[in-house]
């Protein structure tokens, strides 16, 4: 009786491991998926020169403005910030979003002419040249995009470009609930 | 609220600008001196690929003066991990963000900073996931204890096992029947 029991223990292990591939096949488990830390926190500290020149220097306050702010890293580098750019564009335009746009490891010139090329959604536009802005916001990459409420605490942070999804679903509620 | 992850991992990496995601680079020494046959430039050939390492990723213009100082940098470095690179140490990633990662840890170093300061530095930016070698706590449980637990289990039973085996092998016999005691008598021929 006990030894037909062993006999079934590798066909057992063999189930769990099926099961466990076939979860993290179907479920879009994603182990490269580094998650974020800053949410539920205070938004990072933020102390950059202007991206456009006469502009006040990127400080705090603009976190703190009592209004939810979106903060959108991004570079002229960068091929998926393109892709994400017009949703950050309708965001600006047509919903009236505070945009802070952070132009990541980029030339000035480079990014204000992206910019005067593709439109400017960005209420204040910063430059982190160095990336050291970016580290201290945990960022892996260009774009990366964070939602922050009117007192200043990070509530959602996308790794990646935003998608139509994520503003309809997460965005847009967030900055119509938010205050 | 909640966080990203939603994108699968078919994508993930096909988004990620992070220019110059890292590869290893690999050493190679070149210009071999030409001397004999075709049989020793092979020779060479499988001498060189037999010592050739991936080289470290950490570039001349990061390096500290302090070589003490250097040293704990590469002690982190090596423990930490690179965001982008799924399973690289921060020294041996050449993307731009293990760079950043690098310069950051010789910034603290300089500062002052204990090498926990500087691994606190960087988990409250990345998480845990920065860390090559998990901490031990509620959610890594399974993790940290599952293996010697399993051992401990398949250990025990396998003594008990032995044990029974043992137990039943000393258990005094049964007595013989009296056809048996009778067949004994026959061959002993009393």
């Amino acid at each position: 009786m006990s030894r037909r029991l062993l006999f079934l223990l590798p066909l057992l292990t063999l189930a769990l491991m099926a099961g466990f591939f076939a979860w993290s096949l179907l479920a879009g488990r994603d182990p490269a998926a580094i998650g974020s830390v800053l949410v539920g926190r205070p938004a990072p500290h933020l102390d950059l020169p202007a991206l456009r020149a006469g502009d006040p220097p990127i400080t705090d306050a603009l976190l703190k403005s009592g209004k939810p702010v979106l903060v959108n890293f991004f570079a002229s580098w960068c091929a998926p910030c393109l892709a994400e750019h017009p949703l950050f564009t309708r965001l600006g335009e047509r919903e009236g979003a505070t945009i802070i746009g952070i132009a990541w490891k980029n030339k000035r010139d480079e990014a204000e002419a992206w910019l005067k090329r593709l439109g400017d959604p960005f209420k204040s536009a910063g430059l982190d040249l160095d990336g050291k802005t970016g580290l201290d916001w945990g960022l892996s990459g260009v774009p990366e995009t964070y939602a922050i409420d009117g007192n200043g605490i990070v509530r959602m942070h996308f790794r990646g470009p935003i998608t139509e999804r994520d503003l309809n679903e997460s965005i847009l509620p967030f900055l119509k609930g938010a205050k | 609220m909640f966080t990203t992850g939603r994108r699968g991992p078919s994508t993930a990496r096909l988004w990620r600008s992070g220019r110059g995601d890292g590869n290893n680079k690999t050493v190679t020494p070149t210009g071999a001196k030409r001397s004999g046959g075709a049989s020793s430039s092979w020779l060479l050939v499988l001498l060189a690929l037999l010592f050739s390492f991936p080289a470290l990723a950490v570039e001349p213009s990061e390096v500290l003066a302090d070589p003490v100082l250097e040293a704990r940098a590469r002690t982190i470095g090596q423990a930490l991990r690179c965001v982008v690179c799924q399973n690289q140490s921060i020294d041996d990633s050449a993307a731009e963000v293990a760079h950043d990662m690098r310069r950051a840890v010789r910034d603290r170093l300089l500062a002052g900073d204990s090498n926990d300061q500087v691994f606190a530095f960087m988990v409250a930016r990345y998480g845990d996931y920065v860390l090559l070698k998990p901490p031990f706590k509620t959610g890594t449980l399974v993790l940290w204890l599952g293996a010697p637990l399993l051992l401990l289990i398949a250990g025990g039973a396998l003594l008990m096992a032995a044990r029974r085996r043992q137990r039943a092998n000393l258990a005094a016999p049964l007595p013989l029947s009296d056809e048996e005691r009778r067949r004994l008598d026959a061959l002993l021929k009393r």
